[in-house]
């Protein structure tokens, strides 16, 4: 048993830097380094690729992730937790022996399964957003469940050298370290309070080191090209240090730490986990050192009985279209170019949408009234069950370049198909987490 | 003199399907009373009236000087389906910091 251990967060989003991860593991000192990977509807696309191809369905960036990071892992004897293995787990643990393979390296896997569990849907439960059956929806295409330490403990067991899981809550990804070498006990309310504390500030990388934060007038952040993601050390306790390596760009202090503690956060005293619910009122912070955080509080109150499953199901076909003006009466002609495309096409579309980058693309118009932009960018959006149609949206705007208003330029069109999440719960009872191991 | 909440207070947003989430921090820690008494949920839906078009729910967390609001029904339909530029709503801490106090 451990009196403290260290876990580096390299990625806070699948399409998060690479480097970072590497300088971690290179130069934190690591036990374990944590990917996480995996948003709501990540793993709603990963499934549809995974029912076009079955040896696909893990994270699109696994393997660019792994090549680089594997011989540090084994090097400096860092095991790795990811959610990377998304909807496929078993072809993600594949694909890691066939990288170790090319690189001569020897590896074990261990995977974490029983999250998906789409077979046990009937499409009459009710969504937990809109109160309707979710097989009003749309078609259905996942159902994930978030699982919790129980299911991740078991493959820490093993001596793998990574896990390789599905949907987990992304707090748990740090907690079930915690728990497997400080010898907590899973039912010390307490203790699953304080560490989800520490899971919550490290779940979004960089988003603690000053990412998602900086602002040159009020709040500047140093060095950012080279921003460097998130180090805790964690002391059996429940207290823990939040710091980076030494030689990397950002700032962890008490400011950039509230903001990441309350970060999508519905309500600060209850904090649903599948491991506890968390209250993080009482968190205290001190500034120990540069760069050095101490976090001390926080408590935990019974796991919930039930597990959030998200479903994904098809919701048709966005098209977009941007054209921009500038200069005298850029404004009106940009809203001039909105109309005309409104007239010739919006009332075919279940939504439609038309925008005003510069002016009130963001906030609206309430809040920009009254200002006036030397450009503007128009962007028109339609969604649609009919890709074609979807697809005339941003056809129709790039039009406007002979058919619309005079000195429009820059016209760009989009066409992307859409995958809707919602979320019902489950019984834990009902959800059976197991793991597997493979090794080169 | 008026000023804006931009002057005196940082805000993160974060969502939830289609809730907002916006935390509101005093730069300065003897501003937190101030903003308990000027930014109230009531407020904070009147200024955003455009976006929010449910209930805001205001938690005060004095031990970290921080007020924290709830938007339900504020993303159009959420980050998965919104036709919304900002789909997430990650800009509208600022919107929030433009309110004047």
């Amino acid at each position: 048993m451990n009196e403290k251990i260290r876990i580096g967060c390299g990625a806070g989003f699948s399409g998060d830097r690479l480097e970072p991860a590497l300088i971690l593991t290179e130069k934190g000192y690591l036990d374990y380094l944590v990917l996480e990977c995996l948003a709501e509807r990540t793993i709603a696309l990963a499934q549809k690729r995974k029912q076009q191809d079955p040896h696909t369905g893990y994270d699109v960036l696994l393997e660019r992730r792994i090549e680089g990071l594997l011989p540090l892992l084994l090097q400096h004897k860092t095991r790795l937790i990811t959610n990377m293995g998304a909807a496929n787990p078993i072809a993600g643990a594949n694909k890691i022996l066939e990288i170790a393979k090319k690189a001569g390296l020897k590896v074990k896997v261990a995977i974490v399964l029983g999250d998906d569990v789409f077979d046990q849907l009937n499409g009459e439960e009710f969504s937990l957003e809109g109160s309707k059956p979710l097989n009003t929806y749309g078609k259905l295409v996942s159902a994930n469940a978030y699982l919790g330490v129980d299911a991740i403990l078991p493959a820490l067991a093993t001596d793998a050298q990574i896990i390789l899981t599905g949907r987990v809550a992304d707090p748990s990804l740090f907690l079930a370290p915690m728990i497997h070498e400080l010898g907590w006990d899973k039912e010390n309310e307490d203790l699953m309070g304080k560490g989800t504390v520490l899971g919550h500030l490290m779940e979004c990388a960089g988003q603690i080191t000053g990412g998602y934060f900086a602002d040159p007038v009020t709040k500047p952040v140093p060095n950012m090209d080279i921003l460097g993601h998130p180090i805790v050390e964690v002391s059996r306790d429940g207290s823990g240090i939040i710091t980076k390596v030494e030689e990397t760009g950002g700032l962890i202090n008490t400011q950039t730490a509230k903001e990441q503690l309350l970060y999508e956060v519905l309500d600060p005293g209850n904090y649903f986990t599948p491991d506890v619910v968390a209250d993080f009122r009482s968190v205290r912070f001190e500034e120990v050192g540069p760069n050095q955080l101490k976090v001390n509080g926080g408590s935990g109150k019974t796991k919930p009985e039930t597990l959030k499953v998200s479903v994904g199901y098809q919701a048709g076909w966005i098209g977009e279209g941007k054209i921009s003006y500038a200069g005298a009466h850029a404004v009106e002609r940009a809203k001039l170019a909105g109309e005309i495309i409104e007239k010739r096409i919006g009332d075919r579309f279940d939504e439609f949408r038309v925008d005003y980058i510069g002016l009130s693309s963001l906030h609206g118009e309430s809040v920009s009234k009254g200002t006036s932009p030397y450009e503007v960018r128009l962007r028109i959006a339609g969604k649609s069950n009919e890709k074609a149609l979807a697809q005339l949206v941003g056809e129709e705007v790039e039009a406007l370049y002979t058919n619309g208003p005079a000195g429009g330029g820059g016209a760009r069109k989009y066409l992307n198909e859409v995958i809707g999440v919602v979320s019902i719960l489950m019984d834990r009872n009902q959800i059976h987490p197991s793991i597997q191991v493979f090794e080169s | 003199m008026s000023q804006k909440l931009a002057d005196i207070a940082h805000s993160r947003a974060g969502d939830k399907g289609n809730t907002l989430v916006l935390s509101l921090f005093p730069l300065e820690e003897k501003d937190y009373s101030l903003l308990v008494e000027k930014v109230t949920a009531e407020k904070v839906k009147q200024h955003l009236s455009h976006q929010l078009k449910g209930s805001v729910t205001r938690h005060e967390i004095p031990e970290l000087k921080a007020l924290l609001f709830t938007c339900e029904n504020a993303l159009t339909s959420g980050v998965t389906t919104s036709l919304a530029l900002d789909a997430h709503g990650k800009s509208l801490s600022y919107a929030l910091l433009e309110m004047k106090i």
